[in-house]
């Protein structure tokens, strides 16, 4: 269910972002999705990715500094409301969201990545609820 | 018994250490005899000496006592510079069979030389300040110290061989594969800059090896830059080494003016070849013991290069306690700033090792950081540029921003001033020769 998810620190200065995606490009790494966080002059860049483990040890070798956690993968009901409802389930369960950001996949459904508070009882809600949480293998496959 | 073999010997006392322990009162008999010489020499040979002496209306019979040497005139870096490359040269070319270069940021370097006896001296000053450290036959060691014309690496390099240790000439930076060497190789003693090592610390941990557990490093020599209290205490807790404090200047000899011994309370001057005293930095008139002020060098024995009255910019004090390790030679307390890396900003005196302080209070490992003095709207600001590790960071921005905060916060209870903190990159950070350039001042530049 969980999914590996790389952030890496960023100095928020002209070229830094491509230089670094130039990295993961050379060593072959394809990303599914990302999200950019900025704070001043400084910036996150998480990644997910079906190589996470060479993902990290590319950037890591290239001297960035880097750390790592587990998000999710819900699908979302494609239609309005469809994220407000799975939302609504969460919070009366008082499961906070910390972030989130959309999946890009082939079939057209509508994925979004989330890293939450408490990553175990979300599982546990969103199964009972039953949204569909991705696994790793799916997700990437799908 | 065969003195050479006298190293073979269990015990720990060893004959170069000898001068060490020489009683007080032949002490100052041999430091007035060699000063004398000393002086005599550059006078005769050395025209930026007569010229100052004449300016001075003396001349080398002037100097009864040792207390004398205050009426001397002084050297500073500048002079080097100035008489480039060979004007301080005290004996032809033909006596000097070593050259060593300071790597100068701006324009030329300096040049400084050794005759044979006095790479003799500097071999010996070096297996004392090693001896004095537990060094000894036996151990293998690895001199992170940069070889070249630096004097660090080649310096450490005479002394380690002096006392028949196994040196690994290894020299600075690839810090992945010190690291290996250290385990591969049976490393039980290192040298290098402190800066350096808390790094290799840091890159072993990336690496999954424990200092303590799969290493067999049990003491290393630092030097070549001030450092703290506090980054000894992270060294020896983070990696188990013991961590001696080593003294020198390329203007004086190299690495080997002074050193700790086992008690690690400050460092012995190796005063049989050094004449050491302590100045007040505006008044440059003798300070009392256990005063602070910049320390001023007089070379005792040098033959290629004598310096007299060299104003090192190191602040430090004498002493006044002897040491518990038995050792008669005076010592001065660590060094960890210089007048010369003092700066002032908004009226208020801030050294670079006080923002040093302030981010081991924050983090318990010492990051790479850089001051940045710029001048806005007539404002002086100071920025404080600190490279992020893969252990400071965490996935969330707000806990981020707490971190950078907290080292603004632990700045200000120690300078009094504001600064702004930025989180580098890590490498983002010029380094040279393992010694990070903490200080860039572009006040006086236009925007």
């Amino acid at each position: 269910m969980k999914i590996r998810q790389i952030s890496i620190f960023l100095e928020n200065q002209p070229g830094r972002l491509s230089t670094l995606c130039q990295t993961l490009a050379n060593a072959g790494v394809n990303l599914s999705t990302l999200m950019l966080s900025e704070a001043g002059e400084f910036g996150l860049l998480r990644i997910v990715t079906p190589e996470a483990e060479k993902a990290r040890a590319v950037v890591e070798k290239a001297g960035y500094a880097v750390t790592e956690g587990d998000v999710l993968a819900i699908q979302i009901p494609d239609k309005p409301g469809g994220l407000a409802s799975v939302l609504t389930v969460l919070d009366w369960h008082t499961v906070s969201v910390e972030y989130m950001y959309a999946f890009a996949c082939r079939t057209g459904r509508a994925i979004m990545i989330i890293r939450f508070n408490d990553l175990d009882r979300a599982i546990d809600v969103l199964q009972k609820a039953g949204i569909n949480v991705f696994k790793a293998v799916d997700l990437f496959n799908g | 018994m065969i003195p050479h073999l006298w190293n073979d010997l269990e015990g720990t006392f060893f004959p170069e250490s000898a001068l060490d322990y020489m009683p007080e009162s032949r002490l100052r008999e041999v430091q007035l005899q060699r000063l004398k010489a000393v002086i005599t020499l550059s006078y005769e040979k050395v025209e930026l000496f007569r010229e100052r002496m004449h300016a001075k209306g003396l001349k080398p019979a002037d100097v009864h006592t040792l207390a004398d040497v205050s009426k001397l005139p002084f050297m500073v870096k500048t002079d080097l510079r100035d008489t480039y490359p060979y004007g301080l040269f005290a004996v032809p070319m033909s006596e000097v069979v070593r050259l060593h270069a300071s790597s100068g940021t701006t324009g030329k370097p300096i040049v400084v030389g050794y005759t044979a006896q006095d790479m003799e001296v500097w071999k010996q000053v070096i297996m004392r300040t090693l001896y004095a450290a537990g060094y000894s036959r036996g151990d293998i060691v690895q001199n992170m110290y940069g070889y070249g014309l630096f004097t660090g690496g080649l310096g450490l390099h005479g002394g380690l061989e002096g006392i028949g240790a196994t040196v690994i000439p290894i020299s600075g930076g690839n810090s992945e594969r010190q690291i290996m060497v250290m385990k591969d190789f049976g490393v039980t003693a290192i040298c290098g800059t402190p800066s350096y090592f808390i790094h290799l610390i840091e890159t072993a941990q990336k690496m999954g090896i424990d200092f303590k557990r799969d290493l067999k490093v049990k003491r290393g020599v630092f030097g070549a830059e001030p450092w703290t209290d506090e980054m000894r205490q992270y060294i020896e807790s983070a990696s188990g080494v013991k961590a001696f404090d080593i003294y020198g200047l390329s203007e004086i000899i190299g690495p080997g003016v002074g050193a700790e011994c086992e008690c690690q309370d400050g460092l012995h001057i190796f005063e049989d070849h050094f004449l050491a005293e302590i100045v007040d930095t505006k008044t440059l008139a003798p300070v009392p013991d256990g005063t602070e002020g910049e320390l001023v060098i007089t070379t005792l024995s040098k033959q290629a290069m004598p310096v007299i009255r060299y104003r090192t910019r190191d602040i430090t004090a004498f002493e006044t306690r002897p040491c518990s390790c038995g050792r008669t030679c005076r010592r001065i307390k660590r060094i960890s700033r210089r007048s010369d890396d003092m700066f002032i900003i908004r009226g208020v005196n801030v050294f670079p090792s006080q923002i040093e302080v302030a981010l081991l209070k924050t983090e318990a490992s010492l990051p790479h950081y850089q001051i940045i003095l710029t001048r806005k709207s007539g404002l002086d600001q100071m920025e404080v540029r600190v490279e992020i590790t893969g252990e400071m960071l965490s996935d969330n921005v707000g806990a981020m921003e707490q971190l950078q905060k907290r080292f603004g916060k632990s700045i200000e209870q120690i300078t009094g001033l504001h600064a702004l903190v930025t989180l580098a990159q890590p490498g983002s950070i010029p380094r040279s020769e393992g010694k990070a350039k903490r200080l860039i001042d572009q006040r006086n530049e236009p925007n």
